[in-house]
């Protein structure tokens, strides 16, 4: 299922944050040698994690973690202004309806449509919360995974070689995107909607509020 | 349809916190609900808000230490996504004596919470709140989130300017791709037109537009336009 945690909520799903930042640390430093900080119990950390982002996560039948993202608002620090405008034109993307995608991340041998649902979710976001846009900094072949599952970002700019190219990209929401993923996914628009309101909380009738 | 652009250039030109109660009274007005408050909340619990409340209720909210139960703060402290008054956590005994007390004291049924991060861990939400059907609120919110947010932000950074001993911030230049971009606005191309000119996509120039947008203050790309004409940031 898709969980929606805010940083400052992560300890309430002590596995599930464990497992994802284990498996940041597999991705990001073990598979594609990052500068980024490993601690000693191996979990992947950097400053923006500090910050109470909001993080969506794919969450194994066991509680493991299966994939996630972790989302900002550029009206704060983001990882693309602090280090990649030569990646967008010298543009510094700051806007209260621009968001930040970033620490894009699949466990090992997550199952196909596990990405599909991480877009299907952040596709929630954009329609519930008013957010027209997502910047985020991905690894380039991830362009071919996206453009497949039917979530195809824009590439704004490249730096690097091979696998192990970085490039930063823009998501905007539409409806055919929804079916897109929904179907790369497996997951019915509904279910995902329920989940989105588990998190979020579905908007009760003021008649069951003054009931409750 | 509130005339966002002239609000906007009222609240630049508020000089004091006093000011910003005239601008969100016009807000208010503007938008057509019962009421709209800016309410800033520090990590220390002191906190400093205006807005269109009676100051009974203003009063007994300071007074019965409300800032600890009311759901929009419990709830929304630190995150970042807007929220409808429905779908917080009213469970608590505590948090329903409270709507109902809030009820009582004209705030509405109704409430739509954009919660603000700014700087240093400060906290600021801007609300607005009504009484109307489930259905009218439901057809509000679609129509206004978009300037909701915005006016959001705008008010507060504002709010932000007055912070005692802080250093008012050097305002953003446009970047060369900025620039470009809204120049061709300004001469007349559609966005097509500007995003083929400069070998872009138009979903890229649609991000590049809006963060100028942004910086400029502006409410929506024509606005964004006009006032970087008006500032000689561009020229045509």
């Amino acid at each position: 299922m898709i969980r929606y945690v805010y940083g400052e909520d992560l300890h309430k799903f002590p596995r599930l944050a464990r497992t994802m930042f284990e498996d940041r640390a597999a991705q990001f430093k073990s598979r594609h040698d990052w500068d980024v900080s490993v601690d000693e119990d191996g979990l992947e950390r950097d400053e923006y994690d500090h910050d109470n982002p909001l993080y969506i996560i794919w969450q194994n039948a066991d509680g493991t973690h299966g994939g996630s993202l972790r989302l900002m608002p550029t009206m704060g620090p983001t990882m693309v202004n602090d280090h990649f405008t030569h990646l967008t034109d010298g543009v510094t993307i700051k806007s209260p309806l621009i968001w930040e995608c970033t620490r894009f991340c699949l466990a090992k041998g997550a199952r196909p449509g596990v990405a599909a649902a991480l877009m299907l979710a952040a596709g929630h976001i954009m329609e519930e919360f008013g957010v027209e846009h997502f910047v985020g900094v991905i690894f380039a072949h991830m362009v071919r995974v996206f453009r497949r599952i039917g979530s195809c970002p824009e590439v704004l700019g490249t730096v690097g070689e091979g696998r192990e190219a970085i490039s930063v990209g823009l998501w905007e929401f539409t409806e055919d995107t929804q079916r897109a993923v929904a179907k790369s996914a497996g997951l019915s628009i509904d279910l995902s909607k329920r989940w989105f309101e588990m998190a979020f909380g579905s908007t009760m009738t003021t008649e069951e509020l003054a009931a409750a | 349809m509130p005339q966002l652009d002239a609000l906007i250039e009222q609240l630049e030109c508020a000089e004091c916190l006093d000011d910003l109660q005239g601008v969100i009274e016009t807000l208010r007005d503007a938008f057509g609900v019962d009421h709209l408050i800016y309410h800033w909340v520090n990590s220390d619990g002191d906190q400093y808000g205006c807005g269109t409340y009676d100051m009974v209720w203003v009063e007994r909210y300071i007074a019965k230490g409300y800032l600890r139960i009311d759901p929009v703060i419990v709830g929304c402290y630190q995150q970042f996504h807007p929220v409808d008054w429905k779908q917080l956590d009213w469970s608590s005994k505590a948090a329903r004596t409270f709507m109902q007390d809030a009820i009582a004291h004209g705030v509405g049924n109704q409430g739509y919470s954009i919660p603000i991060r700014g700087p240093n861990g400060q906290f600021a939400h801007f609300t607005l709140s009504h009484n109307c059907s489930d259905e009218e609120w439901e057809v509000f919110k679609k129509q206004h989130r978009r300037d909701l947010i915005l006016i959001a932000h705008s008010f507060n950074q504002k709010a932000l300017e007055f912070e005692p001993g802080r250093k008012p911030e050097a305002a953003q230049p446009l970047s060369p791709r900025e620039i470009e971009a809204m120049t061709l606005l300004a001469s007349g191309y559609n966005r097509a037109q500007a995003a083929n000119s400069l070998s872009i996509s138009e979903h890229t120039l649609r991000v590049y537009v809006e963060s100028a947008r942004h910086k400029l203050g502006a409410m929506n790309t024509t606005h964004a336009v006009a006032r970087a004409l008006s500032r000689g940031l561009i020229v045509v």
